[in-house]
């Protein structure tokens, strides 16, 4: 950041929608359309507050559904403009056709996703079975652990979106309520160093230049489709690079290290931890907690990027701890499949450098159910009987009454 | 409202028409004799004689599987598919995204451009239904073209709620319990109106001097138009090649498909047949009525006919009472 802007950087007590809505203020979008859902409401909210008082030049299109705002975005980004939305749980299956459109026609579109669990019974609250139910659509996703972070992650998923080796959309999660709701401390940016970070957006084949007629979106028999997939993967694997370097870049500009992982304490820890979202959050205070009162040594690893999953970084982080099992936390199921989806990612990646550490799956708070301290401390319990050999139950709730 | 000056601007005569560069290219692959390619080539007729450049998003059906096989295009002009259900939405971001960049001076293009979102009558009046009327409420500027050949076609002939009572098609197609679909065809165009927007108009390619004024209207229209375009489907309706406007032609004289324009509210039928022909005459041209023709189905024709009538009725009772001096 430029000297003369740093004094311009601002603490604030904001929550984790309020932290969102400001970051779109300061990317200041073309277009946004959004449909409201709860827990997501309040950021549109913010949004069209922002709107109705000249604070952002946006064309703002407030749709009839969530299936019609990721489609006007597809729009909007393809003429060549720079599009964002926000949705959560149902909002997010509504639009699941469309998010599979968007990443196929590589447009750089960035959603915040204030994740919310999926009906039925119908919940408000809380948990991540929406994006992990979208996780094959081709989106890069990144999840936050708190309101900064998600302030943060949405300015780089704008550049990470944009870069030329990706061209793909970015959604960014942060768990309902937990995040979306709570206040917290956060440090704002100045609005001239947002902007000189993310940059112009680059014009790739915009529909709106009529001199030169592109045609989006067009039939793909079965002599080209597969194609056109490979060439995602190569995205997708480039985000892996791409996502990195941005991260580099905001460190070097903001001083707030970024990558795919984070790990906390896994240097000597003798079980591991692995978490996304908010929850990672009361993991490193039992972590603290449990290293002070009975020298028992637990380390977390915290997943960020979560598409492309980072294998090699979470192996690095195991093998590099005096591991001895793993404690995977899901707050999504995948009925019918072993573990939660961070479960499957997880044992692959084992697979992928042929180590065999034992591993307990936990699904927790699924639609809100709270998961405290006491919780944690019993999950780790259960790893650390894995660890010595002992039978624990392949799946493991936390906090359900049974 | 805003008002349309359209009388001043004209629309050059066929011959000048014909000599603009055709938008569509050929050697797409609809079949021979469909409707929906002469509708589109109208509408570049009319675009291009007063200067316009389209820009179109394509709902998934015929048009959009036939012109858009990669690696080839049958598009000069720009064009998106999305999806089967959202070409409404999908104009809506481009439109939104074109005043957000002229607004801040980014455009790639000086030209007039006009947005049209193009369906058919599956992606119009049933599964893009809700975004269509999303974007005639929030008042997008921009065209909506649904070319109607009553019923989903690209996936083989199946019913959607344009399709006329007693039509044969695949989902419910002609037994010996069952005469075809059951229900009479949506009022779409009048649906359209309902939504209070400037210009809607019902439109058929034989009669194309109508038809291309009022696309031009459509096109000098500030916020969202509707148009309903009657789409001759030989392939559909089991009618001949030839005789696409014939059928056409019929459908407006039988009264079938009137042809009325919505301006600001005032209702207008723009073409009243002298001798209106009965309904049989359109019917016996496509085999998707043939059953009907069995003497014991006779009453299923005059209740064809009454169908017409009543919609007859109530378009002229809308001009009469929407144009009353008060
Ligand atoms: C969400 C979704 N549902 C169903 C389909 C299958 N589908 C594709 S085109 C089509 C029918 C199109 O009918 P219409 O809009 O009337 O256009 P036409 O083919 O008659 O020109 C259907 C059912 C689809 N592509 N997407
Ligand atoms: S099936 Fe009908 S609508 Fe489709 S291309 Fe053939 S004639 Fe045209
Ligand atoms: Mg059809």
């Amino acid at each position: 950041m430029r000297p003369e802007l740093i004094k311009e950087v601002k603490y604030v007590p904001y929550s984790g929608n309020m932290a969102a809505a400001e970051a779109m203020r300061q990317i200041n979008p073309d277009v946004v359309a959004a449909y409201p859902i709860t827990p997501q409401t309040e950021l549109m909210q913010f949004f069209a507050d922002f709107v109705a008082n000249g604070l952002v030049d946006t064309e703002y299109i407030p749709v009839e559904s969530e299936h019609s705002a990721m489609s006007a975005c597809v729009g909007a980004a393809a003429a060549g403009s720079r599009a964002m939305t926000a949705t959560a749980g149902p909002g997010l299956a509504y639009m699941w056709e469309v998010l599979g459109i968007a990443s196929g026609m590589r447009l750089p579109i960035v959603m915040t996703v204030v994740n919310r669990a999926l009906s039925a019974p119908i919940n408000i609250h809380g948990d991540q079975s929406d994006m992990m139910g979208a996780r094959d659509q081709g989106w890069i996703m990144l999840f936050s652990e708190n309101a900064e972070e998600q302030y943060d992650n949405l300015i780089q998923a704008i550049k990470i979106a944009e870069d030329e080796r990706t061209r793909l959309p970015v959604m960014v999660g942060m768990d309902g309520f937990v995040i979306s709701h709570a206040i917290e401390r956060v440090r704002l940016l100045p609005d001239k160093a947002v902007e000189e970070f993310i940059g112009e957006p680059k014009l790739m084949y915009p529909l709106l230049d009529v001199d030169n007629p592109v045609t989006h979106g067009p039939v793909a028999m079965t002599d080209s489709y597969m194609e056109f997939k490979r060439q995602q993967r190569e995205a997708m694997m480039n985000a892996y690079k791409v996502i990195r370097e941005v991260g580099e870049a905001f460190e070097e500009a903001f001083g707030k290290k970024y990558e795919h992982i984070e790990t906390y304490k896994t240097e000597d820890a003798d079980y591991i931890l692995i978490i996304i979202g908010s929850t990672a959050g009361t993991a490193k205070y039992v972590i603290d907690k449990l290293r002070d009162e009975k020298g028992i040594k637990v380390g977390l690893i915290k997943i960020r990027t979560y598409r492309p999953f980072p294998y090699y970084d979470v192996m690095d982080a195991i093998e590099a701890s005096n591991c001895k099992a793993v404690g995977v936390f899901d707050r999504a199921e995948t009925f019918g499949a072993v573990g939660g989806p961070l479960y499957s990612d997880v044992a692959t990646a084992m697979y992928l450098r042929n180590k065999h550490y034992p591993i307990v799956s936990f699904i927790y708070g699924l639609g809100g159910r709270d998961t405290n301290v006491h919780h944690i401390e019993e999950a780790i319990d259960k790893v650390m009987q894995a660890a010595a050999g002992k039978e624990v139950p392949f799946i493991n709730y936390l906090n359900l009454n049974e | 409202m805003a008002e349309i000056k359209t009388a001043e601007i004209k629309v050059p005569p066929l011959k000048k028409l014909t000599n603009y560069p055709e938008k569509l290219a050929p050697g797409h692959r609809l079949c021979a004799g469909c409707g929906a390619s002469i509708i589109i080539r109208q509408m570049f007729m009319v675009a291009n004689a007063l200067g316009y450049e389209l820009i179109i998003a394509n709902a998934t059906g015929c048009v959009e599987v036939c012109t858009s096989i990669y690696p080839y295009t049958s598009w000069r002009s720009p064009w998106i598919h999305n999806a089967f259900e959202n070409a409404a939405a999908t104009i809506s971001g481009v439109e939104a995204a074109y005043k957000a960049l002229k607004r801040k001076g980014k455009l790639p293009t000086d030209k007039k451009v006009k947005f049209v979102a193009l369906g058919g009558d599956g992606g119009t009046y049933d599964i893009g239904f809700q975004s269509l009327s999303g974007a005639l409420e929030r008042g997008h500027d921009f065209i909506y073209v649904c070319y109607d050949n009553e019923a989903y076609m690209n996936t083989g002939i199946q019913r959607s709620s344009a399709t006329p009572k007693y039509a044969n098609t695949t989902t419910q197609p002609v037994g010996s319990e069952s005469l075809g679909k059951p229900q009479h065809k949506k009022w779409m165009p009048e649906v359209a109106a309902a939504h209070g927007i400037p210009y809607v108009a019902q439109v058929a390619p034989s009669h194309w001097k109508d038809f291309m004024e009022k696309f031009k209207k459509a096109l000098l229209t500030k916020g969202p138009s509707y148009i309903n375009a009657f789409a001759v489907c030989p392939r559909g309706w089991r009618s001949k090649e030839e005789e696409g406007i014939l059928v056409t032609k019929m459908a407006v004289e039988t009264n079938y498909w009137p042809l009325f324009e919505v301006e600001n509210g005032k209702w207008r039928i723009t073409h009243r047949p002298k001798n209106p022909k009965p309904i049989e005459e359109y019917l016996k041209l496509q085999g998707r009525f043939k059953h009907l023709f069995k003497p014991e189905n006779q009453d299923k024709i005059k209740e064809l006919q009454e169908e017409v009538n009543r919609r007859w009725e109530w378009l002229n009772k809308m001009e009469e009472i929407s144009n009353r001096e008060e």
